[in-house]
């Protein structure tokens, strides 16, 4: 049966990033549909009714949602060049670190956001402050090489990806959040998904990625004025 | 198997860890249960769980696993013989993970702010928020379930499990608020779900008892009336 792959998602998402990561991985050809989140396609609505939001699959017009799920289906449907471990046990570990990440993720990015967009000096040093709190935690983790110690790109090291747009957001407002000095484990981390040829398919492109952050953050703090 | 092998740190009134018992009961693997005191957590919590410090656990081999989501797939996969947790097909897997996301992330967070909401007024948005979900997961109820008796079909599986270990607290939610959620008009499909699923073999043993969640419940709030509705888990 001739295979229809399609991928809704944003290039500027880490979430929809992890999709074509993993969908490049197993060789599997992709149409890509680019979606603007301020005017989503009547496609994605359809696809996505429950979140509305990317990034979404649709396998031979079956679609599926949320980027960990995702990023399961690929594994269990395209068998070759596997991203989960095979042993259960290791397994468990994988998507133990994936949740704990997107949960961490999920604390920090609103802060960061918050620090991006108040535009007040107060409120983006508190956004600051709230940010490096769970970094300290992914930190700490990191550290003792509980998350993965691996030189290939897997479940746990995918989803990590996302620590990137923290780093985008720091070059974006001139200011440090993830530093080497208070954090030397996730800045060894986030250089090799700058520099390492493997690595760095996990993020887009770094000069376009924080021009179109830098629009959104100017625009926003013209707006509070 | 002896069970010795098969270890849970849990607490009776943990929705997460009752998921745990009733995963193994289906797969009718035998465990020992520890009974965790939340208030002073056992060594062997706080070594098996270090960055959570949270039930449920389950330690295999004495290996521990984490994350009542992790440990129900791990339970399906160490012990593959029928009958089956989640689906084989990936698309059928895929959906069953993705329903469980939204039951974790949506309903149990809102079910969680009807306790922490203030004012009438407050409590009514909490409580139409967890009517709303519940309206949205019923419809995932006849998708998935295709007119059978369960989520999983003919018998209790993934999904029947993730949402099923709420029903003790949805009752408690009721009855602390003197209302319905789980309308038999609104949403007959999981009404009579909820039954079936509560008189299952490998439910109605574990189960905790409602009445009992509910006195629970009531001298936690009352005790600590600045608690945010975290169930103990």
């Amino acid at each position: 049966m001739a295979e229809e792959v399609k991928l809704f998602g944003k290039w500027t998402s880490p979430f929809s990033r992890r999709i074509e990561v993993a969908l490049k991985l197993k060789g599997v050809e992709y149409e890509f549909f680019e979606e603007d989140t301020f005017n989503k396609s009547p496609a994605l609505l359809n696809y996505n009714p429950v979140h509305k939001k990317i990034p979404v699959l649709v396998h031979n017009g079956k679609p599926i949602a949320e980027s960990l799920v995702i990023m399961e289906y690929i594994d269990e449907t395209w068998k070759h060049n596997p991203i989960l471990p095979i042993d259960p046990f290791e397994k468990a570990m994988a998507r133990f670190w994936a949740k704990f990440i997107d949960d961490k993720f999920w604390a920090i990015w609103p802060a960061v956001k918050k620090a991006m967009t108040s535009g007040g000096e107060k409120e983006r040093e508190e956004g600051i402050e709230e940010a490096q709190l769970h970094l300290d935690t992914l930190e700490t983790q990191l550290k003792e090489k509980k998350f993965f110690g691996g030189e290939r790109l897997g479940f746990v090291e995918i989803s990590a990806s996302l620590i990137i747009w923290i780093v985008v957001s720091q070059e974006v407002m001139g200011v440090e959040i993830l530093t080497q000095e208070k954090f030397p484990a996730l800045h060894e981390l986030t250089q090799k998904f700058v520099h390492d040829d493997v690595f760095k398919q996990c993020v887009p492109p770094w000069e376009p990625l924080v021009a179109y952050f830098k629009a959104q953050y100017w625009g926003a703090v013209a707006a509070s004025k | 198997m002896a069970g010795s092998e098969v270890k849970v740190l849990g607490t009776w009134a943990s929705p997460f860890a009752l998921r745990v018992h009733i995963a193994l009961g289906i797969k009718s693997v035998k465990y020992e249960w520890v009974e965790e005191n939340l208030e002073a957590k056992s060594q062997l919590l706080l070594e098996s769980n270090p960055i959570n410090k949270q039930v449920p656990v389950l330690i295999h081999h004495h290996k521990p696993i984490c994350e009542s989501l992790a440990i129900l797939q791990y339970i399906d996969e160490a012990w593959p013989s029928a009958p089956s947790i989640l689906p084989s097909d990936p698309h059928h897997r895929a959906v069953a993970r993705f329903w469980a996301a939204y039951i974790d992330h949506k309903l149990f967070t809102w079910l969680k702010g009807v306790a922490s909401a203030e004012g009438a007024e407050g409590k009514k948005v909490a409580l139409d928020q967890v009517r709303e979900g519940l309206v949205v997961v019923e419809a995932a109820f006849w998708k998935c379930s295709k007119g059978r008796d369960f989520f999983s079909g003919a018998g209790i599986g993934y999904l029947d499990i993730v949402l099923g270990c709420f029903l003790g607290w949805l009752y408690v939610a009721e009855k602390r608020n003197d209302v319905k959620l789980l309308d038999e008009e609104k949403m007959p499909g999981l009404a009579a779900w909820a039954i079936k699923f509560c008189q299952h073999g490998a439910v109605k043993d574990v189960m905790p008892d409602k009445d009992e969640l509910l006195d629970y419940a009531n001298m936690v709030f009352q005790a600590m009336p600045k608690l945010n509705g975290q169930c103990p888990s």
